[in-house]
């Protein structure tokens, strides 16, 4: 019993850098209704610009994260402007090849920069604090895992209000409704995309940089989070903030307590079994609308 | 194709003047042919014309959502042809789309809040929202309640009050009574009609109803498959043979 419970807190630590990870694919994908299949790769980025900046400048993760952040806000903006909005009006596979297209630009870039050696960060705040832990009711929490998700679930929070309580969140809403009458209110669709891409990169980016705490860094690291955050976008309700948290602790949880019972390489197939279960049950997800 | 003629003497002043505009779909199918036509400050003008005859497509051409092949569209003086529809929104161009367009899953005042977009100072949109639930009071009745889940009359009352809180100088409606119970047309007719005499706000209305829309307005113009085939005032139109048997069943 105690271990089972031991694996659910353990999976919901892993459920809120999760939800972190897929939210930026539950704007493009589930509001925005874009394909983006280099999603992970833009968490690898966040993952070497965390190491690279512990490693050059000494800054730790837990601060990285702000031009992480930024440069990839930027990095999105891009990659919707100068690639995305071109393919944007077409058939959806040529958004499916636009963004696998651009997962091997990124992933091989980053092999031709850092080689595609594993790499660990060392020394962060994080990492030192390895041995801690918090006893309660006879569950160990660890403490480092327990920043990473709090702090996870602050951001994700925030992106939540701006989508749900403001102006901005409202335009993009909108926008992803119905383009045109969007334009005839006076909002410009194509910088609610720009920014719908900069948040989700920036977003996913800054997951990575707190996921490089614990998870090595290399350039094909990204490609299981892309699978996993489509998972939990459709899973969760395309395009509900809310949803994407909960079918993220779910997966989180699955993963968790399959581990404890079954040889590792079954925790994923049990994830995406119960993905198939849910999408038999529920086809619109959990808090999903048709 | 020659020195252009001279303006005819009624366009000076001309709010919305359009000139030989066409609008090509596709593999050069013409949606409008050498469309010229204007509106004047303060004046209802109605577009009638049978289903295909390119009303929609010219109301959004001069909403800027089509892009025309050639031709010249100004609005109140100045060329607008070159600039994209939210920047027209902001120079008081407005379009009540065919089928509404509601952002449904926004409340109803949420899309009220989009509406001004274009201006989101509060005293402005406190200012308009009082100005539109007092010419729909319904809708302030329905403000939590999503766009979707409107009644039709309500959905199109819903979809003028969001073209009005841009505060526009020039307001386009495109079938606002299609598929709309007769007792809510009139509603929404005779809002119309106030609105008009209370502020002088030039419309541009497209309409099934031919005695209606030619009623509220005082000029008008017939579409038949992308030309203007007749213009005139509202009496004269009705007057017309080809008016009154297309259109009137006369």
């Amino acid at each position: 019993m105690t271990l089972l419970l031991q694996a659910i807190v353990n999976g919901l630590e892993m459920g809120f850098l999760y939800a972190l990870v897929a939210v930026g694919l539950t704007i493009i994908w589930g509001l925005m209704e874009m394909i983006n299949f280099a999603h992970g790769e833009f968490l690898m980025l966040g993952m070497f610009g965390a190491w690279w900046a512990s490693v050059a400048f000494g800054l730790d993760p837990l601060l990285s994260i702000v031009p992480v952040g930024l440069a990839m806000y930027a990095l999105g903006v891009l990659v919707y402007r100068q690639l995305m909005r071109r393919v944007q009006r077409g058939d959806p596979f040529t958004q499916i090849f636009a963004t696998v297209g651009l997962l091997f630009l990124l992933q091989n870039s980053a092999v031709a920069v850092f080689t595609s050696d594993y790499r660990y960060l060392s020394d962060t705040l994080l990492t030192r604090l390895s041995g801690a832990n918090v006893n309660l009711l006879g569950i160990t929490i660890g403490v480092p895992l327990l920043i990473g998700a709090l702090l996870a679930l602050v951001l994700f929070l925030a992106l939540y209000l701006l989508i749900d309580r403001t102006e901005f969140g409202l335009a993009l809403r909108a926008t992803a409704e119905d383009r045109e009458a969007a334009m005839l209110v006076g909002i410009r669709p194509q910088k609610m995309f720009a920014v719908a891409w900069g948040l989700g990169a920036a977003l996913v980016a800054v997951a990575g940089a707190i996921l490089a705490n614990f998870f090595a860094v290399f350039p094909q690291v990204g490609f299981p989070f892309t699978v996993l955050a489509y998972a939990i976008v459709a899973l969760g309700g395309f395009g509900s903030i809310l949803g994407t948290l909960l079918a993220a602790l779910l997966v989180g949880v699955v993963q968790s307590v399959t581990t404890v019972y079954l040889p590792p390489a079954f925790k994923d197939a049990f994830v995406f079994a119960s993905y198939i279960v849910i999408g038999l049950c529920r086809p619109q997800g959990l808090f999903g609308r048709f | 194709m020659g020195a252009e003629p001279a303006p005819p003497v009624s366009r000076d002043g001309a709010l919305l003047d359009m000139r030989d505009v066409e609008v090509a779909y596709g593999a050069g199918v013409l949606a409008l042919q050498g469309v010229s036509l204007h509106v004047r400050p303060g004046e209802i003008v109605a577009l009638i014309g049978a289903n295909g005859a390119g009303k929609t497509t010219l109301l959004k051409t001069i909403a800027g959502l089509v892009a025309p092949r050639s031709g010249e569209i100004r609005f109140a003086g100045r060329p607008i042809g070159d600039l994209e529809a939210p920047d027209r929104v902001r120079l008081g161009v407005a379009l009540v789309p065919e089928g509404r367009r509601l952002f449904s899953r926004l409340t109803v005042a949420e899309n009220l809040t989009l509406g001004t977009f274009t201006n989101a100072e509060a005293a402005h949109r406190r200012e308009m929202l009082d100005r539109v639930y007092t010419l729909f009071p319904v809708l302030r009745e329905r403000a939590r309640q999503r766009a979707g889940t409107l009644s039709g009359g309500e959905g199109q009352m819903l979809a003028i009050a969001r073209a009005l809180m841009s505060r526009p100088r020039f307001l386009m409606l495109d079938e606002p009574s299609l598929g709309i119970m007769p007792r809510l047309v009139d509603a929404i007719l005779e809002a119309l009609a106030r609105l008009h005499r209370a502020e002088g706000l030039a419309m541009f209305l497209v309409e099934q109803n031919v005695p209606a829309a030619l009623e509220l307005a005082t000029r008008g113009y017939v579409l038949q498959t992308g030309r203007v085939v007749l213009e005139g005032t509202s009496r004269d139109l009705l007057g017309s043979e080809l008016v009154r048997k297309a259109y009137l069943g006369m």
